[in-house]
């Protein structure tokens, strides 16, 4: 196989792992944005929460690895029905700018309170997948990523069957859908809000927890909830499916502009390029891949 | 006493100064203001200085989203390009402050129009994430454009100066900062009494009948977005060259969220809210580090947990600031006031 033909499948897979990850936020993203049409900035801010609270378990308090991860998602669970609670409720039926601002503010709480607790430093999971590399035909892909595509593929298509065929997701989607003809049907909305602020707490969670597998955690962890941006403006603000392939895309498309482009560049191609495209997709085509197009009427 | 103000006309109705008192005050206010640097130290009369450059940009901004509802995150960035612009023609092409300012102005206007343009068809949230795609992309120029910006290392700038007189200290730079900011603040406020500005709030509180009623949406949109960046380019380029050196740490989405912050605060659609808005998001940062002085001094085991929970501070009161006043400043104030011309009879 040609150097050049291998360069490009590595960062092929290295995209698609990352991208699985930014799929699971955005997925979180989507859902509360769905549900309450909030804009969460915060979402990072929950990532690097979870998985700074999964490291203390395991490291700190030495408990095992799986029931160290369940544990955080109940914490998450908690804590994001603890902030819709809280905060949000009360900021329903402000603008939209007030609410962007509160999850901003959020934000910063939740950095400050990381920060405040575990330091600034970068600090690493012990090792918990196998440290051996599998080889695909020549590709090295270390199990870690394996793991984390695999656990974000499973977890992308739990949600979807959720949504389609559970109680409780078609509540939340028939909540989305129209707040006004769900509650006349019976719908709790405030649980569904609620609900979407747990789950999303729950996936970036999960989300965090990877992450911090492959590249350890710091504090920086947190721009990973702007990289979201991308991935659901790509897929359409409002869809699930979107969500999904807008975050493996903009994972694919990150490595790759990185990998070849960042030469000519002096580095942070990466960082930037989702947000060019961005600009691109939205002055052609705004409401994305599969986003609803808002028609509106007098 | 009169318990209230009754106007008989529009026109007494549109104007600026309502009574007479109004107009009293606010003359002595003037006074004070430039009575100020020869009456308090040089960290006041700083701070009055950081205060006046935001205060410009935070009008800006208030003009684009409190008046026109455009949600800006990019303006952070749009200062930036304002602050290397008028820097790069001071310092390095060598003209004088006086020309690099406007033309710094200007740029910016330009810049945030081109970013004004996604304004024709996205609305809300949708645009909010463009101008912040707006902020990465300048950011990303501003670093990686060495030959103009000095890329991370940063921009030496010059200080201003007016035949031999260098306005190189926080007092004489007081004195542009403050001429600047009236300018800043008649306008925008006669702004809204004309066409173009009532366009604005009209396009604000419902684009579809504004639309009907043959105001140019996307028009107006490019010129508020214009205007805008216009005032927060000057505040860029004021505080580069009061600053003397920028580098590109000074101009990330972190000031974007300020500014949006000081109008929240202070009050959306309210030019007074601008003002109050900025002077406490300035100073609640140092009313914060005086504090943490103060614990660090009985509880030096402390210190480093006080430093982070510092930003939670600033996170935490937009937060409370947001759910128990929502209006902002400004309107807190107003009901503060007829509450006493009232008093003891209020109803």
């Amino acid at each position: 196989m040609g150097e050049n033909v291998h360069f490009f499948l590595q960062l092929l897979v290295t995209g698609l792992v990352i991208g699985s990850i930014y799929a699971l936020v955005a997925l979180g993203f989507v859902l509360i944005y769905k549900a309450t049409s909030i804009l969460n900035f915060a979402q990072g801010e929950l990532l690097m929460l979870g998985a700074y609270v999964c490291l203390a378990l395991v490291v700190d308090y030495r408990i095992p690895f799986v029931a160290a991860f369940l544990m955080t998602l109940v914490f998450s669970l908690l804590l994001g029905l603890l902030l819709e609670r809280v905060i949000l409720r009360p900021m329903i039926g402000e603008p939209i700018i007030s609410v962007i601002m509160l999850t901003i503010g959020l934000s910063s709480v939740l950095k400050a309170v990381v920060q405040a607790t575990w330091g600034t430093s970068t600090r690493v999971f012990p090792q918990i997948f196998p440290q051996e590399p599998l080889n695909f035909g020549g590709i090295v892909v270390s199990q870690v990523y394996i793991w984390s595509l695999g656990l974000a593929l499973l977890l992308l298509i739990v949600f979807s069957l959720f949504f389609k065929y559970s109680r409780a997701g078609i509540a939340m989607r028939a909540t989305a859908d129209d707040q006004q003809a769900a509650q006349s049907m019976g719908i709790g909305v405030k649980k569904v809000f609620a609900m979407s602020w747990a789950i999303a707490a729950i996936v970036s969670a999960i989300g965090g927890v990877l992450i911090g597998n492959i590249n350890g955690i710091n504090n920086s962890l947190s721009f990973i909830g702007l990289k979201v941006f991308p991935c659901v403006i790509l897929g359409g603000l409002d869809s699930i499916i979107g969500a999904v392939i807008g975050g493996l895309i903009v994972g694919v498309l990150e490595n790759l502009s990185g990998g070849y482009l960042d030469n000519f560049f002096g580095g942070g191609v990466k960082e930037v390029a989702p947000f060019i495209v961005l600009v691109i997709i939205l002055m052609i085509k705004p409401y994305g891949l599969f986003g609803k197009i808002d028609i509106e009427r007098v | 006493m009169p318990c209230g103000l009754f106007h008989s006309t529009y026109e007494r109705d549109e104007k600026i100064f309502q009574t007479k008192w109004v107009k009293a005050w606010l003359g002595a206010f003037l006074i004070f203001l430039f009575a100020f640097p020869f009456l308090f130290d040089d960290y006041l009369i700083y701070n009055a200085n950081i205060i006046g450059i935001f205060l410009i940009g935070a009008l800006g901004l208030n003009i684009l989203t409190g008046f026109t509802g455009q949600i800006s995150l990019g303006h952070g960035a749009f200062m930036g390009v304002g602050a290397y612009v008028s820097g790069y023609i001071s310092t390095t092409l060598g003209l004088t402050f006086w020309v690099a300012l406007p033309i710094a102005g200007f740029f910016t206007a330009a810049v945030g129009m081109i970013f004004g343009i996604p304004s024709l068809r996205l609305r809300g949230l949708y645009l909010a994430i463009a101008t912040l795609a707006a902020q990465f992309v300048i950011d990303f120029i501003i670093i990686h454009l060495r030959p103009i910006t000095g890329g991370s290392q940063g921009l030496m700038v010059n200080a201003p100066s007016c035949f031999g007189y260098v306005f190189d200290t926080d007092r004489r730079f007081y004195f542009i900062v403050l001429i600047l900011v009236i300018a800043g603040v008649c306008f925008a406020r006669n702004l809204f009494r004309t066409k173009t500005g009532r366009a604005f709030i009209a396009i604000r509180d419902r684009y579809l009948s504004a639309e009907m009623m043959g105001i140019n949406l996307f028009k107006y949109r490019i010129i508020s977005f214009g205007i805008s960046s216009f005032y927060v380019g000057i505040a860029g380029a004021l505080w580069a060259h009061y600053l003397t050196i920028i580098t590109p740490d000074h101009f990330t989405i972190n000031i974007s969220i300020q500014y949006l912050a000081m109008i929240i605060i202070g009050g959306l659609g309210s030019i007074l809210g601008s003002i109050y808005g900025t002077i406490f998001m300035i100073l609640l940062p140092e009313v914060l580090r005086a504090l943490s002085e103060i614990v660090k001094d009985s509880l030096p085991y402390f210190t480093f947990i006080v430093e982070a929970l510092r930003e939670g501070v600033f996170g935490l009161v937009i937060i409370i600031f947001l759910i128990f006043e929502p209006d902002g400043l400004a309107e807190r104030w107003r009901t503060i006031r007829s509450y006493w011309k009232l008093w003891p009879f209020s109803y």
